[in-house]
């Protein structure tokens, strides 16, 4: 599915919306959470699960080209990690795997 | 730190799109229960400019309990991976405009 696939479900199934806001409300969920770990706070959203900002310190590494060391800076990653019921979700119906 | 929760979402989405606050919150869970949907049905979900969740799957592996040293089998399953966008990337690092050199 992609984001243009999600704002044409939801259009269609909520006929008394216009389209442009359907597309807004998508735009808006999403440009919030970015917001949100762009200022390096947590998204918390129970059920579907969490984003968050991880640290990644600086290090040394390596052109894998020429083999020449390259300095890397510390960054931040965003990171999602699934919440319980989401988690469960996903792995449903897998033959052997637990509930 | 500050938690962002379904609440603010909900009322970010109240403030600009003008809808009633309770069809603002409800819009949001039909949002997330759609993208969850998709990702139960082993689909991924591509939201440009923002990241891909997909799911992967994972073998069986032989799994060790840490307290005892038990050996304990791990079973096939499928976890949920997101792997964001350069541009979510470059935000999070306060750099708007990415040197696009990756991908």
């Amino acid at each position: 599915m992609t984001k243009s696939e999600l704002i044409a479900e939801l259009a269609a199934t909520n006929p008394h919306l216009r389209g442009a806001d359907v597309e807004l409300i998508v735009a808006t969920i999403f440009d919030q959470i970015t917001g949100a770990l762009a200022r390096g706070e947590r998204v918390e959203l129970r059920g579907f699960g969490a984003f968050t900002v991880k640290r990644r310190n600086a290090r040394t590494g390596r052109n894998p080209r020429t083999g020449e060391a390259v300095p890397v800076d510390e960054k931040a990653v965003p990171f999602f990690k699934a919440g319980k019921e989401l988690r469960d979700r996903v792995n449903r119906g897998v033959r052997g795997a637990r509930g | 730190m500050q938690t962002v929760t379904r609440a603010h979402l909900a009322e970010t989405i109240y403030t600009q799109v003008g809808l009633s606050r309770n069809e603002s919150a409800d819009l949001l869970e039909t949002v997330l229960e759609r993208l969850s949907a998709a990702l139960e049905a082993g689909e991924s979900v591509k939201i440009s400019g923002f990241g891909t969740f997909s799911v992967r799957q994972k073998g069986r592996r032989i799994g060790r309990n840490p307290k005892t040293g038990e050996e304990v089998p791990i079973l096939p399953r499928r976890v949920l991976v997101f792997r964001p966008s350069h541009v979510l990337k470059a935000r999070v690092n306060g750099t708007s405009t990415p040197l696009d050199d990756e991908e």
